[in-house]
C-alpha cells in the first residue's frame, strides 16, 4: 500500500508534519510505515520557463541556442539544447545552474540526482537545462501528457494555461510530493484504502478528518430499469450494488487525478478507468465495469461457476472453473470472474456507449482460494481477499458516479440496483476501563480513553458502557481490542516498564536439553564442530545411503505439498545431512573435517499418520581425516561415562548397516539395548556423497541416554595399596574378538581385576595365517592390602584356562 | 714434613686454580687425594714421624685435605654452572614460531546465541521447555485464534503432512501445550526448529529456530512485558540497548507490538547495518489473547499472560554479522570455526 502525502492531507489538510514525523508518528500509532520516497527528493532549482528565441548553433547542426526567460520579472538564461520537440514560446521546465535533475532523459536514475552547471556546449555558453518528464524522475507511463521524446512542454497542456513563469516546475508537475509505504496487518481492512489511512493520521496528530462529501447522482431514469441482479450464492456474495452511466466520453482524465494515481504507481489510462482505480485507492472498495450492450438479458446473477467450465478472462486467457469459483453471470453465461477479473466477452472498449458499474462485497477466503486455484492475483482479488465492508460498496459506487458526473465522462443513470440480503450493522463491545488499565499496567482516565475511540469514530454509550464499533472495524470485537485501541493511542513508550511480581518460579533447562549440552561439550572437546541440518530430504537419499526397497527407514513422514522433492519427506536417519555437509567441506579442500549435529528424526507410528510422529534426537558425529574408528568410539566412551553412563558398553559388529562398511561397523550396546551405531562409511556411499577420503559417523540415540544419563557423581576412595600387573602375550585366530578375550579377563578376574589394556596387536609374516597376536597388560590391585603372589597367581589361572577354552594359544 | 706438606698443597691449589675442566679437577683429586696421592702418602709416612709429632702432622694433613677438598668443590661447582649457562644459551627458541593448537571443535552460531538467550530467562526464572516440530494443526492454528481459512495461514506458507498434522510453522504451539497442562504460573521459553515453505535465499530458509516465551500468572500486564523484554534486550546486547515497542498484529495476542532496538552497530545513530533507522526489529509479542486463554482452560478473568516470539537466526545474524543465512545450513568448517 503506497499513498502520497498530498493524498492524506487532501482529507487532513491541516496535517503538518515531515515525512520523518509522519513515519514516526504512524508507525507508533500502528499504521506501520515501511519506507518514502521523496519524488523531489534529486531535484534542484527547477523552475517553469518560457523560451523567448531559438537560433541554430553555429557550430553543430544537431543543436539549439535557446533565451530561455525564467522569472517573470524577465531574467533569461541561454540554454543549449539537442531536444528535437521545442519551439519559441515553449513553456517548458528549466533546471537553472547549480540545480539538480533526478537522471538522465533515457529513464536512469542517478543516486542523489546530477548536479547541472554552467558549460559549453561545442563553444556556445549554456546556463542550465530544459527537462524531459525522465530527467524529472517519472516516466511517460505516469505522465502521458508528456512527449514521447524531449522535453515537457507545459504550454501543449490545456490544464497549464496561465501557469506562472518563474514558479516551481515541480510543483506544477505534483513532484512536491512525498510516498509513503505502509505494512498493513490483516487485521485492519479499512487501512487499505487511502481513507482509513487518513481516518488514523488525523488521529494520530489530533487533526480533524474531512472525508469526501459524497452526493447521489444520477438523472431521473432508474437504474433498475436497465438492470436487475440476482444473488444465487449469498454465502460468497454479501452484496452487490448496480448502476448505470450512459453517454459515455472516454478522455483523459484530470492531471490532479492522474499525478495522485501516478504517485502511487498506477498508470492513468482514461478517465473511466482512472475514476475507478482512484475510488478503489479512496475506499478500499474494487469497482469492475461492464459494457451493458454485451451484458444478455440486462440481467446480472452471481453463482458459483460450473466444474469443468472454462471461461476467458479478459487478458486472453482461457480458465479452467469449477464449482468452488464465484461468477459474474448474464442471463445467458458467465461475464467476470467475481472479485478477480472481468470477462473477454464483456469487456469495455473505446466504442462503450452504456456501461454497468459494479461495487460488490465477496467473501474474502472464497476470493483467495479462487485466485490460488486459477493462479491469477490481481489488484481487485487483493483488496477482496482481505474481507472488505458491504458497507463500503454503496459509498464507493455513488463516489465514483460523482466523479463520473464532474468530470464529465458520462451521463450517470438514477438509482441504485442493491442486493444486499443482511446488512451489516455496528457492533457494541461492552468496554471497561479499570480491566484496560490492568491489562496495561496503566492509570489512564476512563475520558481519556473514550477520546482516543472518538478520535476513530468508535463511540461510547454511556448508558450501556458499550463502545460502538463501525462496520469497518470488523477487526474491533472484544475488550482486549479495545486496549489496544487506548495503548497505541495512549503510546506503548507511555506505557510504564515494569517486571512481573507474584509467585517466584525456578528458572531451569530440561534434563533433556542438559544432556545434549554435554554432548555439544564432548564433540567440542575432541575437535567435532556443530553443524545443522534440514528435517527434510529428498527420498532419493535411501538409495545414496544404499538402503534396500521395503527397510523400515523407508517409511517416513511426506510432506504433501513440498516446494520441491528435496524437501518432501522427513528424515528417518541422519547421516544423509552429516554425509553432505561432510562432502561440501571435502569439496572445498578443507582438511581434518569433524561435525556433529544434534537433530531429530521422525519415525511414523503408522502410515498414513493419524498420529504424530516419534521425534527422536540423533546426536550425530562425523569425520574424515585425522583418526579413526577407534578415535570415534573413544569420542563415544568419553560421552557416555560424562553422562554417567559407566557401565560396560560393549560393540556388536553385525550392526547391519547398509551405509558402513561391512567389516567396520557396530551397534552400540549398553545395558542389552542399542544405543546407538557407527561405523567407517561404505566406499560405495563416500562415492554417492563425492567424499575422496575415509570417513567415519557414530549416531546415538538420545532418548535412549537421556533415560540413562545422572549427572550426580560420588568420589571413589583413590587405591592407597600398591597394583600387581601380569603381561600375557596370545595367538588366535582373527574371528576371535578383542572384545571376546576382554570378557574372559573380566569374568575371571575376580574383585581384585583393577584394569586391562591392548599393548600390541600384530598380523603378519611372524604369524601363521588367519592369525593374530595380541597383548594384554593386567593390573591387580586389593583395596585393603598389598597383594601378595599368590593372589594374582590364582586369578591368572582362572584367565589362562578361560583363554585356552577361547581357542587362544599363549605366546611363551 | 711441615714443608712438604705447606709445598703439596700450595702445588695443588695453583693446579685447581689452573685447571679448566671437570675431568682435570678428577685427575688433581686422584693425585693428591687419591689412594695414592701425596697427601695420603704422607699419612703413610706418618710412622716414619716421632710420635709426639704425630698428632700435629695428622692434624696438618686434615687441614690440608679439607683445604683443598672445598677448593676442589668450589671448582666443580663453578664448572657445572659454567656448563648449565652454556646449556641455556643453546636452547633459545624463536617464540614467534606457530602455536600447536589443540583440535577443538565450535558450537553453531545458533547454538550460541540460543544459550544466551536461554541464559537470560533461566535467570529470570523461566523454564527451557519443547514442543514437538511435526505438529497438530490445532496447536498451530486453531487453539491459537487462526482458524481455518484466516489469512495468517496463508502468509506463513506451512508445510502439510496431512489434513490436521502439519510441520510447525511456529514455536508458539508449545503455549498452547504448556497452557493445558494446567500447571500455573508459567514462566517458559521454548525454543526450536520451524518450517516455513519459503525459498532459500540469503534471508529465507523453509526450516530456521524460534525461541517462544511465555508467562501466566495473576495481574500480569504489558507493562511486564515490555520490562522483561527490555530487560532481555539489555542483557542481549548491552546495557545501553533501548528498545522501542511498535503496534502491530498476531491473531493469538491482543493488544500485540513487535519491538526494535537500538542499532548496536551505531548505538541508533543510523548507519547501513540498520538501512539508516536506528533501529532493528527483533522481535514480536503481545498479550495472550483471552480467547486463546479460554480455549485452553484457562479463565482470563483470573489470570493474564504475554508471549513473544523471537527469530534465533535473526539474533545470530545481527550478533555476529553474518549476511547469509544459508551459511548457517553448509556446516562449512572454516565458517564454523569462526565461533
Amino acid at each position: 500500500m503506497n499513498t502520497p502525502l498530498s493524498w492524506i492531507k487532501a482529507y487532513v489538510p491541516e496535517l503538518d508534519v515531515t515525512a520523518q514525523e509522519y513515519t514516526d508518528g504512524m508507525t507508533l500509532s500502528g499504521t506501520k510505515v515501511e519506507g518514502y520516497e521523496q519524488l523531489d527528493g534529486d531535484l534542484d532549482k527547477i523552475v517553469v520557463g518560457k523560451i523567448l528565441k531559438i537560433e541554430k548553433h553555429p557550430d553543430a547542426d544537431k543543436l539549439i541556442v535557446c533565451q530561455v526567460q525564467i522569472t517573470e520579472e524577465g531574467d533569461t538564461v541561454q540554454i543549449v539544447t539537442g531536444a528535437p520537440n521545442v519551439k519559441e514560446g515553449d513553456i517548458v521546465p528549466v533546471v537553472l545552474e547549480g540545480g539538480r535533475v533526478a537522471g538522465g532523459h533515457d529513464g536512469s536514475k542517478t543516486p542523489g540526482g546530477i548536479k547541472i552547471k554552467k558549460g559549453k556546449l561545442r563553444g556556445v555558453e549554456s546556463c542550465g537545462m530544459m527537462c524531459s518528464i525522465e530527467e524529472m524522475g517519472s516516466s511517460k507511463d505516469m505522465y502521458p501528457d508528456a512527449p514521447d521524446n524531449g522535453i515537457y512542454i507545459f504550454s501543449d497542456i490545456p490544464a497549464y494555461d496561465g501557469i506562472r513563469i518563474g514558479s516551481s516546475a515541480v510543483e506544477a508537475l505534483g513532484l512536491n510530493d512525498v510516498v509513503f509505504e505502509y505494512e498493513i496487518t490483516s487485521n485492519r481492512v479499512d487501512c487499505f484504502g487511502v481513507l482509513g489511512i487518513a481516518r488514523e493520521a488525523a488521529a494520530t496528530f489530533g487533526k480533524s478528518f474531512h472525508p469526501p462529501v459524497v452526493k447521489v447522482s444520477g438523472n431521473h431514469e432508474n437504474a433498475a430499469d436497465y438492470i436487475s441482479v440476482e444473488i444465487q450464492d449469498k454465502d460468497l456474495c454479501s452484496r452487490y450494488v448496480a448502476r448505470i452511466v450512459k453517454n459515455i466520453k472516454l478522455g483523459p482524465s484530470p492531471l490532479w487525478m492522474q499525478r495522485k494515481l501516478a504517485a502511487c504507481g498506477i498508470r492513468p489510462i482514461n478517465n473511466l478507468v482512472d475514476i475507478t482505480n482512484y475510488v478503489m485507492e479512496e475506499y478500499s472498495q474494487p469497482m469492475h465495469a461492464y459494457d451493458l450492450n454485451l451484458v444478455a438479458g440486462k440481467k446480472i446473477i452471481v453463482r458459483r461457476g460450473k466444474d469443468g467450465e472454462e471461461f476467458q478472462t479478459l487478458d486472453g486467457q482461457v480458465r479452467k472453473i469449477d464449482s468452488s469459483v464465484l461468477m459474474i453471470c448474464d442471463g445467458e453465461k458467465p461475464v467476470g470472474i467475481a472479485g478477480i477479473m472481468g470477462g473477454e466477452n464483456s469487456k469495455i472498449t473505446d466504442m462503450v456507449n452504456t456501461l454497468l458499474f459494479e461495487a460488490a462485497c465477496f467473501n474474502g477466503t472464497n476470493i483467495r482460494l479462487s485466485g490460488k486455484k486459477l493462479g491469477l492475483r490481481t489488484d481487485a482479488a487483493a483488496k477482496f481477499e482481505k474481507g472488505l465492508d458491504p458497507n463500503t460498496a454503496m459509498e464507493a459506487i455513488n463516489r465514483a458516479c460523482q466523479l463520473i458526473e464532474e468530470l464529465g465522462a458520462g451521463e450517470v443513470v438514477g438509482g441504485a440496483v442493491d442486493i444486499y440480503p443482511t446488512a451489516r450493522t455496528s457492533r457494541r463491545v461492552p468496554f471497561r476501563a479499570d480491566r484496560t488499565n490492568k491489562i496495561l499496567g496503566t492509570s489512564i482516565d476512563k475520558e481519556t480513553m473514550i477520546g482516543y475511540f472518538k478520535k476513530i469514530d468508535l463511540d461510547y454509550d454511556e448508558t450501556t458502557g458499550e463502545v460502538i464499533v463501525p462496520s469497518w472495524r470488523q477487526d474491533v470485537e472484544s475488550q482486549a481490542d479495545l486496549d489496544e485501541e487506548v495503548a497505541r493511542f495512549y503510546g506503548y513508550d507511555n506505557i510504564p516498564t515494569t517486571l512481573p511480581t507474584g509467585e517466584a518460579t525456578t528458572g531451569k533447562l530440561s534434563f533433556k536439553l542438559r544432556v545434549e549440552n554435554m554432548a555439544r561439550n564432548i564433540a567440542e572437546q575432541f575437535g567435532f564442530n556443530e553443524g545443522m541440518n534440514y528435517s527434510f530430504e529428498s527420498p532419493k537419499v535411501f538409495d545414496k545411503l544404499l538402503i534396500p526397497a521395503g527397510d523400515k527407514l523407508r517409511e517416513n513422514v511426506v510432506i504433501s505439498n513440498p516446494p520441491g522433492e528435496d524437501f518432501s519427506i522427513m528424515r528417518t536417519v541422519s547421516l544423509n545431512g552429516m554425509l553432505n555437509s561432510l562432502s561440501t567441506n571435502f569439496n572445498r579442500r578443507n582438511k581434518n573435517v569433524r561435525l556433529y549435529e544434534l537433530g531429530n528424526i521422525y519415525l511414523p507410528k503408522a502410515l498414513p499418520l493419524t498420529e504424530l510422529p516419534e521425534e527422536r534426537m540423533q546426536f550425530t558425529l562425523g569425520m574424515y581425516g585425522s583418526g579413526d574408528f577407534f578415535d570415534l568410539k573413544g569420542v563415544v566412551e568419553e560421552f557416555l561415562e560424562k553422562v554417567g553412563m559407566k557401565k560396560l558398553v560393549s560393540y556388536d559388529p553385525k550392526a547391519g548397516k547398509t551405509y558402513f562398511h561391512p567389516g567396520r561397523q557396530a551397534n552400540i550396546i549398553y545395558e542389552n539395548t542399542v544405543i546407538g551405531y557407527m561405523g567407517e562409511v561404505h566406499p560405495d556411499v563416500l562415492d554417492n556423497y563425492e567424499i575422496g577420503e575415509k570417513a567415519y559417523a557414530a549416531v546415538l540415540d538420545m532418548p535412549e541416554i537421556v533415560s540413562r544419563a545422572a549427572f550426580d557423581v560420588k568420589y571413589k576412595g583413590i587405591a592407597r595399596y600398591p597394583a600387581v600387573s601380569r603381561d600375557i602375550s596370545m595367538v588366535m585366530p582373527r574371528k576371535i574378538l578383542a572384545g571376546d578375550v576382554e570378557a574372559v579377563l573380566r569374568k575371571n578376574g575376580g574383585q581384585i581385576l583393577e584394569s586391562y589394556h591392548l599393548f600390541d596387536i600384530y598380523e603378519g609374516s611372524q604369524i601363521k595365517e588367519g592369525y593374530k597376536s595380541m597383548a594384554y597388560s593386567i593390573s591387580f590391585r586389593a583395596k585393603d592390602r598389598t597383594l601378595e603372589d599368590k593372589d594374582v597367581t590364582q586369578v591368572m589361572k582362572r584367565i589362562l584356562d578361560g583363554l585356552s577354552k577361547l581357542g587362544v594359544e599363549l605366546r611363551q | 714434613m711441615k714443608e712438604k706438606l705447606k709445598a703439596i698443597v700450595e702445588e695443588a691449589l695453583e693446579k685447581i686454580k689452573d685447571s679448566q675442566e671437570l675431568d682435570k679437577l678428577n685427575e688433581i683429586r686422584v693425585a693428591f687425594l687419591g689412594k695414592k696421592g701425596e697427601l695420603t702418602e704422607i699419612l703413610k709416612s706418618m710412622k716414619d714421624v716421632e710420635p709426639q709429632e704425630r698428632p700435629v702432622i695428622g692434624q696438618l694433613v686434615n687441614e690440608a685435605r679439607s683445604i683443598l677438598e672445598d677448593n676442589l668443590d668450589e671448582k666443580k661447582k663453578y664448572f657445572a654452572q659454567k656448563l648449565r649457562r652454556e646449556q641455556i644459551l643453546k636452547e633459545t627458541i624463536d617464540v614467534t614460531l606457530p602455536a600447536k593448537k589443540p583440535m577443538i571443535g565450535h558450537r553453531h552460531p545458533n547454538s550460541i546465541a540460543l544459550e544466551e538467550v536461554e541464559r537470560i530467562f533461566v535467570g529470570m526464572g523461566y523454564e527451557v521447555v519443547e514442543g514437538p516440530e511435526v505438529e497438530y494443526d490445532y496447536y498451530n492454528f486453531e487453539a491459537l485464534n487462526i482458524p481455518a481459512n484466516h489469512p495468517a495461514r496463508d502468509e506463513q506458507d506451512t508445510f502439510y503432512v496431512t489434513g490436521d498434522i502439519l510441520l510447525r510453522t511456529q514455536t508458539s504451539p508449545v503455549q498452547v501445550r504448556e497452557m493445558e497442562k494446567g500447571r500455573l504460573p508459567i514462566r517458559i521459553i521454548a525454543p526450536g526448529r520451524v518450517f516455513r515453505s519459503d525459498a532459500v535465499d540469503a534471508t529465507h530458509s523453509p526450516s530456521f529456530h524460534q525461541i517462544e516465551g511465555l508467562v501466566i500468572d495473576r495481574n500480569i500486564t504489558f507493562a511486564d512485558l515490555k520490562g522483561t523484554l527490555a530487560e532481555f534486550a539489555k542483557q542481549l546486547f548491552g546495557e545501553n540497548t533501548r528498545v522501542k515497542f511498535r503496534p502491530h498484529h498476531f491473531p493469538f495476542t491482543e493488544p500485540s507490538a513487535e519491538v526494535d532496538v537500538t542499532c548496536f552497530k551505531c548505538q541508533g545513530e543510523g548507519c547501513r547495518f540498520c538501512k539508516g533507522s536506528g533501529w532493528i526489529e527483533i522481535l514480536g509479542c503481545g498479550m495472550v489473547h483471552p480467547r486463546v486463554l479460554k480455549m485452553s482452560g484457562i479463565d482470563p478473568k483470573q489470570y493474564s499472560g504475554f508471549a513473544f516470539g523471537v527469530g534465533l537466526e535473526r539474533i545470530a545474524l545481527l550478533k555476529y554479522e553474518i549476511d547469509d543465512m544459508r551459511l548457517l545450513y553448509e556446516n562449512d568448517v572454516r565458517f564454523l570455526k569462526q565461533f
